[in-house]
């Protein structure tokens, strides 16, 4: 892929009817979002419809599922991820993400960042960079004085911030989250969004989500999935609009229903 | 407390569900239990073998054999060389001196010989642990009656000099270094080669193959070979080892050829057949290990943009590892009782010097075990059982190592 300068593109990425199989099974259909530059996007919609699918087709982790194919295109900066010559490693690098279950390594917080920085071959300063990412992901005053304890002796909403710390100490240009904040109680979760506000400032965020006072807080743009066709029902993208217009003036009925709660 | 209503359809049952569980219960603990009697019933068994009375007549009287005074024990390697000389016929100590040169012998080993070959003690009855317990008294009669020269001593078959000497063919000074060599030179080679590709192996099918028909066909013939039968591989190693690899396995492509050994049925070729035979419980067992990371671990990696190797190498591996070292544990134990594939590949019955080299004969601790249980003397069999003690806990000591091997990896996570 091209190298990191792409001031000229408003959106970072974007699918072109975008299709996502299990095997022969068509588990999201037709999809086409745009995902602005420095801003937040949510994909919410009920159990089932293909968000975390779809977020994983976004830097090819659905490739590690074994059996799964798409069709359609996913643009970054205007260069097709799935294109040949493109190494899933360098998609993967470029574009982090964050896992619904908090997964920091079994190792040393310290590390959790300091392994990832490295086989990314980083020869600067490692304290400096630890500090940055831990200070970034509002974790550092929380474990500097315990660095070298394992990631897993830290509380839930800690882990999933020392993972959000490990995916921004590489600088990826996108972050995908997988209902980051699902696992976590009420003040866990009020940080990590607290957080994506601070984060979108220097990266692009998406993130899918149950939670749908989470996704009208803190998002920008809002995708509503939702099983839909007739017989193998599939999920698909029913309305994709600026979060406010969402969630107050909807224009498809099923999007109303959802997010008035009468529905899913 | 107070009695349910009862529910129009279901059964006031909580007390025979009760019973049910309270007999499958005892089943269980008897299960239990009939295993620990079977271990004790196999500990007694051998502990009453390896320890006893055992009455012995000298051929030769060692105190006749006292010069000026110095007996035998104290007497010095050449002293004991000149009493070898001129009491063996010619013949006798030219095969002694060619098999292993005078010169080269400790002073330990000529003592041995005199003691082996001039005053020959011979073992006239031995009597188990039991019985020199409960029937001492019938016992000293019995011998004072029979064998009036004979002297009767309660001995531990299982003592220091039993560990430290080589194997001979009298009962009162044989020992098993030499198997206890073996068996260690044995196992060195099974590790090598069995633990690196069996590990290897495991993760290429787990990480690496897809599911296609010839990997499932790969799968079950690994699954099936875990399940053949010892002596099979003993076969195998014997055709591929000892006869086609010959020049490899004999050293003699190393120019490195033992001269008692003019072939391959060396220690490399023991540790070879056995390295085969437990390498496919090695990737079974390796396979389960790293099947068990879990994903979120892989994902987390794959995430950050690691590829297969750096998530293979710095979280499926350590992760895995205390199980894929369990693995090896139970196969490398297996290994070490193995006997029937090593008759096979061609241990040795009876060689009294120590294993040194890839390329030296062997004999191992169940193959030597085995040859004195199948001697017709009683004494034999209290050797045997002593032998056994030696293999058990040199077979609990290797695991002991291993398991505090894997708890080290397992704190470090």
């Amino acid at each position: 892929m091209t190298a990191n300068n792409h001031s000229d593109h408003q959106y970072v990425m974007e699918t072109h009817d975008l299709d996502i199989y299990y095997g022969s099974f068509k588990a999201v259909t037709d999809v086409n979002m745009k995902v602005e530059r420095n801003k937040v996007t949510a994909i919410i919609g009920p159990s089932g419809c293909g968000k975390s699918t779809l977020l994983r087709a976004f830097n090819r982790m659905n490739e590690l599922y074994a059996g799964t194919s798409i069709k359609g295109q996913v643009m970054f900066y205007g260069e097709d991820i799935y294109a040949r010559d493109v190494d899933p490693v360098e998609v993967r690098y470029r574009i982090g993400m964050v896992f619904q279950k908090p997964n920091p390594f079994p190792k040393s917080i310290y590390e959790n960042i300091a392994w990832t920085a490295r086989i990314h071959g980083y020869k600067g300063k490692m304290d400096e960079l630890v500090e940055g990412a831990l200070k970034q992901a509002a974790l550092w005053d929380e474990v500097k004085d315990k660095l070298h304890q394992s990631g897993l002796s830290l509380s839930g909403g800690q882990q999933q911030r020392l993972c959000i710390a490990r995916a921004i100490s590489i600088k990826p240009e996108v972050i995908l989250m997988d209902e980051p904040a699902s696992a976590l109680d009420p003040i866990a979760t009020l940080k990590i969004e607290e957080l994506m506000q601070e984060l979108k400032k220097q990266y692009t965020i998406v993130i899918v989500t149950h939670n749908m006072q989470q996704a009208a807080r803190a998002s920008d743009y809002t995708a509503m999935m939702m099983l839909s066709g007739e017989g193998e029902r599939s999920g698909t993208v029913i309305e994709f609009d600026v979060t406010n217009r969402i969630f107050t003036n909807p224009k498809d009925k099923r999007t109303e229903d959802y997010v008035t709660g009468r529905f899913g | 407390m107070k009695e349910k209503m009862v529910v129009q359809g279901f059964a006031d049952n909580v007390d025979a569900r009760n019973r049910k569980a309270m007999i499958w219960h005892v089943l269980f603990q008897a299960s239990t239990i009939v295993g620990i009697i079977a271990l004790i019933a196999l500990m007694l068994n051998i502990i009453n073998g390896a320890f006893g009375y055992v009455a012995y007549e000298a051929r030769v009287d060692p105190d006749t054999l006292a010069v000026d005074g110095t007996s035998i024990e104290d007497q010095s390697k050449e002293q004991l060389v000149s009493l070898l000389q001129a009491t063996l016929s010619r013949g006798a100590y030219n095969t002694l001196d060619k098999a292993k040169s005078f010169a080269d012998r400790s002073r330990e080993e000529v003592y041995q010989l005199v003691v082996e070959r001039i005053v020959k003690p011979q073992v006239v009855q031995v009597w188990n642990l039991w019985q020199s317990l409960t029937q001492a008294d019938a016992i000293r009669a019995t011998v004072a009656q029979d064998h009036p020269e004979a002297e009767l001593e309660f001995v531990s078959w299982l003592n220091a000099d039993f560990v430290r000497r080589p194997q001979t063919s009298e009962s009162l000074t044989a020992g098993v270094r030499t198997a206890i060599l073996g068996s260690l030179w044995t196992i060195l080679f099974t590790i090598l080669l069995a633990f690196p590709i069996g590990v290897g192996a495991a993760i290429y099918l787990e990480e690496y193959a897809s599911d296609n028909w010839l990997n499932r066909i790969i799968q079950t013939n690994i699954n099936n070979l875990a399940g053949v039968p010892s002596i099979i591989y003993g076969i195998l190693g014997l055709a591929i080892f000892v006869r086609t690899l010959e020049p490899l396995t004999s050293g003699e492509v190393f120019g490195l050829v033992d001269p008692s050994t003019a072939n391959g049925r060396t220690v490399l070729s023991a540790g070879l057949t056995l390295g085969l035979l437990v390498l496919p419980i090695i990737i079974i067992n390796a396979q389960e290990a790293i099947r068990a990371v879990p994903r979120s671990l892989r994902n987390a990696s794959f995430g950050v943009g690691a590829t297969k190797w750096q998530t293979v190498w710095s979280h499926v591996l350590p992760t895995a590892l205390p199980g894929i070292l369990t693995g090896t544990i139970l196969a490398v134990s297996r290994a070490i009782g193995e006997t029937a594939p090593l008759v096979v590949v061609g241990a040795s019955t009876a060689i009294s010097f120590d294993p040194n080299s890839p390329f030296s004969k062997f004999t191992t601790l169940p193959i030597q075990i085995y040859q004195w249980t199948s001697r017709p003397q009683d004494e034999f069999r209290s050797l045997a059982a002593a032998a056994i003690l030696v293999l058990l806990v040199l077979l609990l000591s290797l695991n002991a190592s291993a398991i505090l091997i894997r708890n080290r990896f397992s704190r470090r996570m």
